[in-house]
């Protein structure tokens, strides 16, 4: 019972957040409540028993993801100069489309789609499976994602660096 | 509560129980509770910490420190609270107001979630998470957050120009620590604390095993307390204050709340990962003495982090930086390399320990040897004036 209440509170805080990113007017403003809103997607890998997941959603998307967008509103020239507002003419007529395709979205995913259910209780060495997994079946994708990560690093050091006169 | 002592958490639970309340609301009350007594407890340590940096630096430089207020001085950190309390409120005029008041409170928070899973004697820890070490990166990650919102917030070239300048050294130096907390991580096999402290079972502390990993983290943590010599960024000659100069009174308070309460939890973890937790001798038969083993080991990792404040200048910030990626960071790769290989091989755990610490001296005294000589021909190339290459 208390379980349902606090996934009530933290999905309300999740969308509002998200909400808020959308219409709010200061985009550094916006950028903060990216920030809640990710918390409270951790906080939702929390409650699903998946706290890797939520601890290394906190580790890259609010420590690094939300960094890099906070670095780059703030080296943009002009961004923050002038408060832009989210709305235009045809916001009536957007609004009342968005909300019926969102409704619409809603009645598919909720009645129509067949989600798996699983009845097993949530493995107490998720972190080992993951490794294992990791070194084992997908070892080739791990791979590649370091040797892409390597790229990027050497690409970044490249272009930031100062030109040799 | 399978936090407190079993025979508090009885109690506590038949008190809850014939108040007719049902098990969800058990477990909230427990978490309410623990919340507020670790609060309380980071809280106050932080007036003892404050204090024991004034006293100590003032000892050393052959003066007497706070002993006005309070016997020896002790009751000096509540006078400056009050003070800071006291001050007026400014907000500079085309401050960002939601990040510009946000940031000192983040600053705080996220050192405060950090005190959740630290073992304070055993069977005592906030939440036995599984991702226990993981957890501690991701929340310095989340203070780093917090400079950056500071520094822009103010409106304010300094305050940007220092609060970039945090950042950079704080992103830099998460590394060397993330890996030398991976170093413990590989031999216990575990990243939950409570279970890395059992592991260090027969005074086989990690950091004895593997000084050079403790080392590294302890320089790291340094940097990232942005304590001296890593403090430039703070420090009253560089760019006046860094990230923190338009905040006054009680934010400029939260701020040095947060770098103290940083000191201690560092310690904290250090202890807890390289230095045994709240192991020592007879810590079976009487489990509170765990709770003396784990603050007098924090105390002295405090002791040294104030000691060596007191005592070295500081670093520029590209000697700072250099130190990070060229000398810290090829270590930390080498030390879980090593500690990979050796975990897995197969001979006597007395052989391997002892392997290990060799092998550690040994890297130690490379990285020392090379280090030396890269400054010795710096000097040697400044003093014959030709330009500095670093």
């Amino acid at each position: 019972m208390i379980l349902k209440v606090v996934f009530l509170l933290v999905s309300l805080f999740t969308v509002g957040s998200a909400l808020m990113v959308v219409t709010h007017k200061n985009l550094f403003s916006s950028a903060l409540f990216l920030v809640a809103s990710f918390f409270g997607v951790a906080a939702l890998y929390v409650l699903l028993e998946a706290e890797f997941l939520a601890v290394a959603q906190v580790l890259i998307y609010v420590g690094a993801i939300a960094t890099l967008i906070i670095f780059a509103i703030m080296l943009t020239r002009g961004m923050m100069s002038g408060r832009t507002s989210p709305r235009n003419d045809q916001a009536a007529w957007a609004g009342l489309a968005s909300v019926v395709l969102g409704l619409v979205l809603l009645y598919v995913v909720v009645f129509r789609v067949q989600w798996p259910v699983v009845e097993k209780p949530v493995p107490p060495d998720t972190i080992e499976q993951l490794g294992r997994a990791l070194v084992g079946r997908y070892v080739v994708p791990f791979e590649v994602a370091s040797v892409l990560l390597l790229a990027a690093l050497v690409g970044a050091v490249l272009i930031a660096r100062e030109k040799e006169v | 509560m399978d936090v407190l002592k079993p025979q508090i958490g009885d109690w506590w639970h038949a008190l809850l129980q014939g108040a007719g309340l049902s098990s969800g609301w058990i477990v909230f009350l427990d978490a309410l509770v623990i919340t507020l007594i670790l609060l309380g407890l980071g809280l106050t340590s932080v007036l003892f910490a404050v204090w024991l940096e004034r006293k100590l630096a003032a000892r050393v430089q052959d003066r007497l420190g706070p002993n006005r207020v309070g016997p020896y001085g002790l009751v000096q950190t509540v006078a400056d609270a009050l003070k800071l309390l006291t001050k007026e409120d400014i907000t500079p005029d085309n401050a960002e107001r939601l990040s510009y008041n946000l940031a000192p409170g983040l600053a705080v928070f996220a050192v405060l979630m950090l005190l959740l899973v630290i073992p304070f004697g055993p069977g005592l820890i906030g939440a036995d998470i599984n991702v226990g070490v993981l957890y501690l990166v991701a929340m310095g990650s989340v203070g780093i957050m917090a400079i950056l919102m500071a520094g822009w917030s103010s409106n304010n070239k300094y305050a940007l120009l220092g609060g970039f300048r945090a950042v950079a050294q704080l992103l830099s130096y998460e590394i060397p620590m993330i890996l030398s907390m991976s170093v413990p991580v590989l031999f216990a096999g575990t990243m939950s604390m409570e279970k890395l402290v059992e592991q260090q079972a027969h005074g086989r502390w990690f950091g004895v095993v593997m000084p050079a990993a403790f080392f590294l983290y302890f320089l790291a943590a340094l940097a990232e307390n942005e304590r001296t010599p890593f403090d430039l960024l703070e420090a009253d000659s560089e760019i006046v204050a860094g990230y923190h100069i338009e905040y006054s009174g009680m934010k400029f308070a939260w701020f040095f709340l947060a770098f103290f309460l940083n000191t201690l939890i560092l310690s904290a973890i250090a202890t807890t990962l390289f230095l045994g937790g709240w192991r020592g001798p007879f810590v079976e038969q009487v489990p509170a003495l765990g709770i003396f083993y784990f603050l007098a080991k924090s105390f002295v990792l405090v002791f040294a982090f104030m000691w060596i404040r007191a005592t070295f200048p500081r670093l520029r910030i590209d000697q700072m930086m250099a130190f990070a990626w060229k000398v810290m960071v090829p270590t930390g790769l080498v030390l879980v390399l090593v500690a990979a290989v050796f975990v897995k091989l197969p001979v006597a755990p007395l052989v391997r320990d002892v392997l290990l610490f060799l092998v550690n001296v040994f890297i130690l005294l490379v990285v020392a040897g090379l280090v030396g000589r890269h400054l010795r021909l710096q000097i040697k190339r400044l003093s014959e004036g030709a330009a500095v290459v670093s």
